[in-house]
């Protein structure tokens, strides 16, 4: 099994923490991911704005990087989404085909490719989760609170596996942060009203740490907490998964 | 004006926003729990797409097939093929009728079409019957719902707008009192209306009869005491079976408001004895849609207005902010496709979280085709150009791993030895209003792991 690691633009720059993270919790489940250094990003913040044709070497780009591995995992289910969902825009050659069906973000890899149900470890903490929209709705890889009130997904079992850990239960299981890509500077001001709304919702039901599998979200809530000096740390899930286990 | 700028002014009173986004929510809740109830709603919702997606293939059949019976039940069928013949239609029955006092009960396309302003100034009286529709023709605003068209309003608000147009006491704000002031009021115009004008929400091909669905029970006031009644209908409303309708009356109310059904489900096949009865049918636009493969869905639309009490957005910058006949999700399809340089921003006002297309009882694809609009309206250049040139020197700036690296770089350092109040200066970095930038790593992960491979 060849398994790539990408690590998408702003993780690179900014939470290279994630990236390391990502990349030692694999080894730990047994797989080593190689990082293919010509990598750069998938396109989306272009194509969300309306230039998808701008994008398009970007998309190529990804598909020369990524065509010969066998799953490329990423610690964002957003990009892994765009890849499966907006690839569609090139000719559809086996290259395409393959970095479509390839891509997976990374708990859904943990939880659906290697079967990984549980985590050993302890994390006693108060854990706020946050689902990404793309992650959820998606790639499915959480419940919808459109058509059902029970809250499962797959972060919602792996973290739940930790010892002492307990999960916040938010009033509104789901709803989006307000990053939204572009979104956050062309609709600043929504954009953030969204996103203090999804803190107060954490803070108002004693999350002490505030995690998801979306670093793209979890920037965004970032800048927020930290602009209220909230007394709150945010966190990726591989953060806290490869941080438990041994 | 863009949807931003409208939405920052809506933003700007943090305790209505809350309230407006709570008494959102509230709707969409109770919609959550009627649609948990019944376990085939999700199996409703892909027959009722599946239904519309089978109408919308065969419209020019089920149009025919549905004048054809209306004709056969005695009733008199016209077709505008926009706004403007829509308006003269009407204006012409009514004055076939010498009749000057009409009553109408909601209807989304009249206000699409503009129907009130075109008949008070043909000196026509036209007074909308459903209570929300009525307080904001009062006070002369546009609905911000497709539904609670006055949801924007607060009780006290209403309260103002009953003591200046009603006579109601000066800081009157119990519900009661009000509802009870505008029941009096309507009662006197109900009675005296000699032309009623209604909606349609299911048009059925197979009997020729449309069906309307209210919960205030006005429309069937209004419709049984005038002499003659006009049902207003977009080529979309068709269903093709009488037996089809039940799949989208459980489907409606659930999603709308989470009431199983609406209180009035009321069918119109003929004219009662010694009355007429019309129906406009209207295209304004929708063959239109018809011919985009990529948003012809939205013409599935049964306008339950559950993408909009779901949506974070809308649920924060209020109906108003969109500025177009029908605000949210859905609005923000449907509208480029009439003017898009007016509203070539609504397909923006979104985080593409794809709520709204889980809600949608009928399936469109509502969030991909905010995607897609996105992408005509940058080909026909009606993004900022700002936008689009900083677009175009970013998707250089990413096929390239060397350039990305040193750009990130300049960044990461640029925000490490700058001031903050440059880093963060507000005129310069939206993001910072309410925001602190990612604290700047030593090294990016490339950097790290260039470092591992040497050691």
């Amino acid at each position: 099994m060849k398994v790539a690691l990408f690590v998408p633009c702003y993780v690179d720059q900014f939470y290279p923490q994630v990236g390391i993270a990502s990349l030692q919790l694999l080894e730990k489940l047994g797989v080593k991911a190689e990082f293919p250094a010509a990598q750069t990003c998938c396109g989306q913040p272009l194509a969300n704005s309306g230039c998808e044709r701008d994008a398009l070497p970007i998309y190529r780009h990804y598909v020369d990087t990524f065509a010969a591995y066998d799953y490329v995992v990423a610690p964002s289910g957003s990009c892994v989404y765009h890849v499966r969902k907006h690839f569609d825009k090139l000719e559809q050659t086996p290259d395409v085909q393959q970095v479509r069906t390839s891509a997976y973000d990374l708990i859904d890899f943990i939880y659906n490719v290697l079967g990984v149900k549980e985590i050993p470890g302890s994390f006693p903490h108060r854990v706020g989760l946050h689902l990404s929209c793309h992650g959820q709705r998606g790639l499915h890889q959480a419940n919808e609170s459109e058509m059902t009130p029970v809250r499962d997904g797959q972060l919602r079992q792996l973290l739940g596996s930790l010892d002492g850990i307990e999960l916040t239960h938010l009033d509104r299981n789901d709803e989006c942060c307000g990053f939204g890509g572009t979104f956050c500077v062309s609709e600043a001001a929504i954009s953030a009203r969204m996103g203090q709304d999804r803190v107060a919702d954490h803070l108002r039901n004693g999350t002490s740490v505030l995690t998801g599998g979306d670093m793209s979200c979890l920037m965004h809530l970032e800048g927020i907490v930290r602009r209220g000096k909230l007394p709150m740390r945010v966190m990726h899930a591989a953060e806290i998964l490869n941080g438990t286990i041994s | 004006m863009n949807h931003a700028t409208r939405a920052a002014k809506f933003i700007g009173d943090a305790d209505r926003t809350t309230w407006h986004d709570e008494t959102l929510w509230f709707v969409r809740t109770k919609r959550d729990k009627a649609v948990y109830a019944v376990p085939e709603f999700q199996d409703l919702r892909e027959l009722a797409s599946q239904i519309k997606n089978h109408t919308l293939s065969k419209l020019d059949f089920y149009l025919e097939q549905f004048e054809e019976q209306a004709k056969r039940n005695g009733v008199h069928v016209h077709w505008a093929a926009d706004a403007d013949e829509h308006n003269a239609i009407i204006l012409d029955i009514i004055r076939q009728h010498n009749a000057t006092r009409i009553v109408k009960s909601k209807s989304m396309l009249t206000e699409e079409c503009h129907l009130n302003p075109h008949l008070i100034a043909n000196g026509i009286e036209v007074v909308d019957t459903d209570l929300g529709e009525r307080i904001i023709q009062l006070r002369d605003e546009a609905p911000s719902h497709l539904v609670l068209p006055a949801i924007h309003l607060k009780k006290e608000d209403v309260g103002e707008t009953f003591f200046q147009h009603l006579g109601t006491a000066k800081g009157e704000v119990d519900p009661q009192v009000l509802t009870e002031a505008a029941r009096q009021h309507l009662r006197a115009r109900f009675l005296a209306a000699e032309v009623a004008i209604s909606g349609v929400n299911f048009a059925v091909a197979e009997t020729g009869g449309i069906v309307i669905c209210t919960n205030e029970g006005n429309a069937d006031l209004g419709v049984n005491l005038a002499h003659v009644h006009i049902g207003a209908m977009g080529i979309e409303k068709l269903i093709p079976r009488l037996s089809d309708l039940s799949v989208f009356t459980r489907l409606l109310a659930r999603s709308a408001t989470g009431q199983p059904v609406t209180t009035y489900t009321s069918h119109y096949t003929k004219p009662a004895d010694g009355k007429e009865m019309h129906i406009v049918i209207v295209d304004n636009g929708r063959t239109k849609q018809l011919g985009r493969p990529d948003f012809r869905a939205s013409l599935k639309c049964i306008r339950c207005g559950a993408c909009m009490n779901t949506c974070p957005v809308y649920r924060r910058s209020g109906g108003h902010s969109y500025d177009a006949t029908v605000p949210g999700p859905i609005g923000s399809i449907l509208s480029p496709n009439i003017d898009m340089k007016k509203h070539s921003s609504l397909p923006f006002a979104s985080t593409l979280c794809g709520s709204c297309s889980d809600v949608c009882p009928v399936k469109i694809d509502i969030h991909t085709q905010l995607y897609k609009w996105r992408q005509v309206l940058a080909e026909a250049n009606e993004i900022p150009a700002s936008k689009k040139w900083s677009m175009k020197l970013m998707g250089r700036f990413l096929t390239s791993p060397r350039a990305l690296g040193i750009g990130g770089k300049l960044a990461r350092h640029g925000i490490k030895f700058l001031p903050y109040s440059l880093t963060h200066a507000r005129h310069f970095n939206v993001w910072a209003v309410a925001r602190e930038l990612p604290e700047p790593p030593k090294q990016s992960f490339h950097e790290w792991y260039q470092q591992q491979e040497v050691k």
